[in-house]
């Protein structure tokens, strides 16, 4: 993967919801395809029978499933730009 | 009396339990060397000024009455801004303000802690006290400014690839990241859940023993905190160098570092072997891919954790007429022009390296060379008791020398990088200077054997005697 097309950067960008400038779009696949490109030194190691590594923990730990009220819906709204009826409010979802 | 600003942690507390000092003195004298020193640094983001006179009142009381004061008794810290201090307190905070700590604002970093210089703050960069026109390091380059610069004796940094473990060593200070799982991540903003850690900075390892021994055990908060007992981190500095079994991996260090650092560290193991510790030869074979590996895993972590960043729940939302008014053109103008150029880069190779078709490729590959990383320390660690490395190839790099190519400053990270993806502890602690800048060694030691990297850490500050060179800025 030597280039990322401005094209592959433009879903990307779509998919992590960034709304990129014309300015950005080839800048970001630039360092994208750099990037890449360094990491290609990877692909030269044998990972035959190699499990991945997802943490460092030892082991899963669980608790109870117990519900504990340690945020009120009042803290939960505290920092919202926007609110209504104690809900989150945000623009319109379908249609439109 | 010396100047109470250029004292450590542990003879602060010392002086205001035994009531040769009072913490309000202590928090005064800190207060004015921050208003007239930190123009010319630019560490503090947000003052505590007139809380922290209270709890220093507050607990001069306490002491007054017969209690304690607590292990960190008017140590003034500084909280790198990644960490969370009103409501919702930091575990880590609460645990050492419970200790005596008071805490005197919100150091600058790297924004959502990803860079190597601190010049990724949306605030402007902090420059390193012993060269104003160079770096700190990053992300935590304010802490580690503030620590050097006696704004506080004591600092909070997190690290993910090295974002304490880099900038201590720039501004000749001790930062350690704990093995993963050792303290509580509860109160820090997520960059990579499975790198990130909370740590100490300081300017000595007694100090920094002293604060991880308070922030260090099980939260009920984090679940992949460990519910290990803690280890006597103060009384391993009393262990002899003697007997002490040091790794070198030769084949790693050829990753191209400036002589001068080579230099300084070459020196300070061979002091160490003359003092009684064992070198040994160490391969870390797969070590060299490690930032390419971590570039594929934090960001793709990274990616994941921000996108609750999205203009609904907290923070900027950015919903011009442009916007058309849904949610989709919301999310994608909010996210645009609240992330800075550095972030954005992040969130888009994470997110490209999830994406279908190269997850396997990228993604999967990467979390088994993880594997094969953490394989080497493992086999490393069956004969020695740490590995000892420069802790960055360079000293602190002038302001603007690398951020035109991001490749070049990842590479900064080459030798943090390794112990975050195994999950191992590392410590910095200075070495020595090159051209008047410190230089940093670092050991990395096998899974909660954090003691052990104190034993080593004050091995190394054996050998430069007990005077903290202090910066003139």
């Amino acid at each position: 993967m030597a280039e990322i097309e401005d094209k592959l950067l433009t879903h990307i960008a779509a998919l992590a919801r960034l709304s990129l400038s014309k300015e950005e779009i080839p800048k970001f696949a630039h360092d994208l395809a750099e990037i890449l490109k360094y990491a290609e030194a990877l692909e030269q190691i044998d990972l035959e029978g190699v499990p991945p590594m997802s943490h460092a923990t030892e082991g899963e730990r669980f608790r109870p499933d117990e519900p504990r009220h340690e945020l009120t819906r009042d803290d939960a709204l505290r920092n919202a730009p926007d609110q209504e009826a104690g809900l989150f409010r945000v623009p319109q979802v379908l249609g439109g | 009396m010396s100047d109470l600003t250029s004292i450590g942690a542990a003879e602060i507390a010392a002086l205001v339990k035994g009531k040769k000092t009072s913490a309000v003195e202590v928090i005064e004298a800190h207060i004015s060397r921050i208003a007239s020193k930190d123009s010319a640094i630019g560490v503090f983001l947000a003052h505590n000024t007139e809380a922290a006179r209270d709890e220093a009142r507050a607990l001069d009381a306490r002491i007054a009455n017969g209690e304690d004061g607590g292990p960190l008794a008017g140590v003034p810290l500084a909280i790198k801004d990644v960490l969370h201090v009103l409501d919702g307190e930091a575990t880590v905070i609460r645990k050492l303000r419970q200790a005596g700590a008071i805490v005197m604002g919100k150091a600058n970093m790297d924004e959502f802690a990803m860079g190597s210089s601190n010049e990724n703050s949306a605030f402007g960069p902090v420059r390193n006290p012993w060269d104003v026109s160079r770096v700190p390091g990053g992300s935590s380059g304010g802490s580690a400014a503030s620590v050097a610069a006696g704004f506080s004796p004591l600092a909070l940094g997190s690290d993910t690839g090295g974002s304490i473990r880099q900038p201590a060593a720039f501004c000749g200070v001790v930062g350690l990241k704990p093995t993963y799982g050792r303290v509580s991540r509860y109160g820090l903003v997520a960059f990579a859940s499975s790198l990130d850690q909370i740590g100490p900075m300081a300017r000595s390892c007694e100090d920094a023993a002293i604060a991880l021994s308070v922030i260090a055990g099980e939260d009920v908060h984090d679940a992949t905190s460990s519910p290990r007992p803690v280890d006597d981190y103060v009384g391993a500095l009393a262990q002899p160098t003697r007997g002490l079994r040091i790794g070198v991996p030769r084949g790693f260090l050829e990753s191209g570092v400036e002589a001068g650092v080579m230099a300084e560290f070459d020196k300070t193991i061979a002091a160490l072997e003359r003092d009684g510790a064992e070198i040994v030869d160490v391969v870390l074979k797969n070590a060299p891919l490690a930032i390419a590996t971590y570039y594929l895993v934090a960001t793709a972590e990274a990616s994941s954790n921000l996108a609750r960043f999205d203009g609904v729940r907290y923070g900027l939302r950015v919903d011009s007429a442009s916007a058309r008014g849904s949610l989709k053109d919301m999310y994608g103008e909010t996210r645009d022009q609240g992330f800075g150029p550095e972030v954005k880069r992040r969130i888009i190779l994470g997110t490209f390296v999830l994406s279908s078709g190269y997850y396997d490729a990228y993604y999967l590959r990467a979390q088994k060379v993880r594997t094969l990383i953490r394989r080497d320390f493992d086999t490393a660690f069956a004969s020695c008791d740490v590995i000892a490395t420069p802790t960055t190839p360079s000293t602190a790099f002038k302001l603007g020398e690398k951020t035109a190519n991001p490749l070049e400053m990842y590479l900064a990270d080459v030798f943090t990088v390794p112990a975050n993806l195994a999950g191992v502890p590392g410590i910095s602690v200075p070495c020595g200077f090159s051209n008047g800048l410190p230089v940093g060694l670092q050991f990395v030691g096998p899974m909660f054997a954090e003691a052990t990297l104190m034993r080593a850490g004050r091995a190394v500050e054996r050998l430069f005697g007990p005077g903290h060179q202090r910066p003139v800025f």
